[in-house]
């Protein structure tokens, strides 16, 4: 194995040089603890109060909505538990997406174990929510939706800002999962209508273990974790503050580049899905071919298994990510596939790449000129693909 | 990958028997495409009852490939009798074991050896003491995880 071409963005990032070396002073120079009064502490509070900035810049948000967090599954935990908590007497209704990540799905199951409805909305053939059956969903005891920004398997962006919209109309909050957006594609929570917004700082070359959730002036929601004064009484815990600082300088950077980012990361995205539909046969892309992440190529090759294609593609130094039942280790094919109307079996034969701009189109040209080989070779050993090309062969 | 043993990567980069047999004297599929594994076995079996030529085609991961390739050459040259021992835990152990999420592949391989012999006893009206109607499809056998 010679390189590595790393194509699993959605996954995690590299940590960028600068985010880096912005928070190395935080630990061992700067180390005091925000809350202390004394003046040493200073220099680490005035950090993560830049930091907080930055984040809340990138999204049009007040410093003081900002709540940091351990990362983008306890924001989502918190927004939906704490919503729940404080607007149960109103209601007991939640909407939500079928094609939501597992730490919105699962807590809604933890919900509605605790009296609470859920309804989970379909999406369309590109994974998209409908906007018809989100406000046939709507009912008087409705007090949240929650829609996630873009999907971290299939890079669909939802139309957010209707969504937002209708929530407002009808006096509902409105939480979106923005793990796989903030930091990728412009979003504004004013613009777009958002209360509540969950953000991971790896998923954008910041540091991992720290994220936010963005909670808009006047909800009332409640801390999640108890102990402590910090985050406005919201969030106890000593303030993580190199990941803070690393975050934030993520975001400051994502606010410079996003749109050469976008340009770039679009231009190889497209180069990549339109020669594997032309060069592959059997082969498919998943999620909306326009509204999709920059960085965000997901497909399915017929007759082929996810993670046999993983583990060849890892042979040649290639780290990319499969929605099989393998890799996920239960029984079944990516809930999000299964979705968007895939059958089983060619749920079984994704293939998630994603990108960051650190690619290159060369590293592209190799991994479609090796997937080809990697596709015939397991086709070629497919019992489904045996039974194909006999059904062909009996029909001619 | 990391998850892997040594055997299992080298039976699933060049998994040994891999193709159709022509006429086979027996063939089983077993699986099913919910569950992400689908493995076809076929055996020629000689007068004698010798497993002379084995092949199999399988969709499914990695450790589904390595264990259909091993069990391939588990019953190669074996009597139909002793192909029946050949069960699932020594597959895994002649693959120097698999990772807990992956030990269904192994039974998925033991199934397909048993449908091909299966078919077999069938296409030759025999008995073969042992051996029962396969089931096809495991994953029942599975159990739903809770969160």
């Amino acid at each position: 194995m010679s390189k590595r071409i790393y194509l699993d963005n959605a996954a995690t990032t590299r940590t960028a040089d600068e985010v880096l070396a912005e928070m190395l002073p935080y630990f061992q120079e700067n180390y005091g603890n925000p809350s202390a009064v004394y003046g040493f502490a200073a220099e680490s509070k005035q950090a993560v109060d830049v930091a907080r900035k930055q984040t809340a810049d990138l999204i049009g948000a007040k410093t003081e909505e900002i709540y940091f967090t351990g990362g983008g599954s306890e924001s989502d935990n918190w927004a939906l538990k704490a919503a729940a908590e404080a607007y149960g007497d109103k209601g007991k209704h939640i909407i939500t997406s079928k094609i939501e990540h597992h730490a919105i799905l699962h807590t809604c199951a933890y919900l509605e174990r605790h009296g609470f409805e859920v309804t989970y909305l379909n999406v369309d053939e590109n994974g998209k929510v409908l906007l018809d059956e989100l406000k046939e969903a709507i009912r008087p005891d409705t007090i949240l939706i929650s829609v996630m920004a873009a999907n971290n398997e299939i890079g669909t962006i939802q139309p957010i800002a209707e969504i937002g919209k209708i929530a407002k109309e009808h006096g509902i909050l409105f939480h979106t999962d923005a793990v796989q957006a903030y930091g990728h594609i412009p979003l504004h929570v004013d613009e777009m209508n958002i209360d509540m917004l969950s953000a991971s700082g790896h998923k954008f070359y910041g540091p991992k273990g720290i994220g936010f959730l963005y909670i808009r002036k006047g909800v009332k929601i409640r801390s999640f974790l108890h102990g402590g004064a910090q985050e406005r009484n919201r969030r106890a815990g000593t303030l993580n503050v190199p990941g803070i600082v690393g975050m934030g300088k993520a975001a400051a950077l994502a606010q410079k580049a996003m749109t050469e980012r976008m340009r770039k990361e679009t231009a190889m995205r497209d180069h990549l899905i339109d020669r594997i539909l032309s060069e592959i046969p059997y082969s498919r892309l998943n999620g909306d071919r326009k509204d999709r992440l920059p960085n965000n190529a997901n497909f399915c090759f017929r007759f082929v298994e996810g993670e046999s294609m993983l583990i060849l593609l890892d042979q040649l130094g290639v780290c990319a990510s499969s929605g099989s039942a393998c890799t996920s280790g239960s029984l079944d094919p990516s809930h999000v596939l299964l979705a968007i109307g895939l059958p089983h079996e060619i749920a079984h034969g994704s293939l998630r790449i994603s990108l960051s701009e650190q690619n290159t189109m060369e590293e592209i040209d190799f991994v479609v000129d090796e997937l080809s080989g990697i596709v015939q070779k397991l086709r070629r050993m497919s019992p489904l693909y045996e039974d194909f090309v006999k059904q062909n062969q009996e029909r001619s | 990958m990391g998850m892997y043993s040594e055997k299992v990567m080298d039976h699933f980069s060049n998994p040994r028997n891999v193709g159709e047999i022509e006429n086979p004297s027996g063939v089983g599929t077993v699986g099913n495409a919910k569950c992400g594994d689908i493995m076809r076995m076929y055996l020629d079996i000689n007068s004698e009852g010798v497993i002379q030529d084995v092949k199999f085609k399988t969709f499914g991961c990695g450790a589904a490939v390595a264990t259909s390739s091993m069990a391939t050459e588990l019953v190669k040259g074996k009597t139909v009798r002793q192909a029946l021992e050949v069960t699932n835990q020594a597959v895994m152990e002649a693959l120097d074991g698999l990772p807990p999420v992956k030990v269904h592949c192994s039974l998925l391989a033991e199934e397909a050896i048993h449908a091909a012999l299966w078919d077999y006893a069938q296409k030759n009206n025999i008995e073969i003491e042992g051996l029962e109607e396969p089931v096809n499809d495991i994953s029942e056998k599975e159990e739903e995880e809770e969160y």
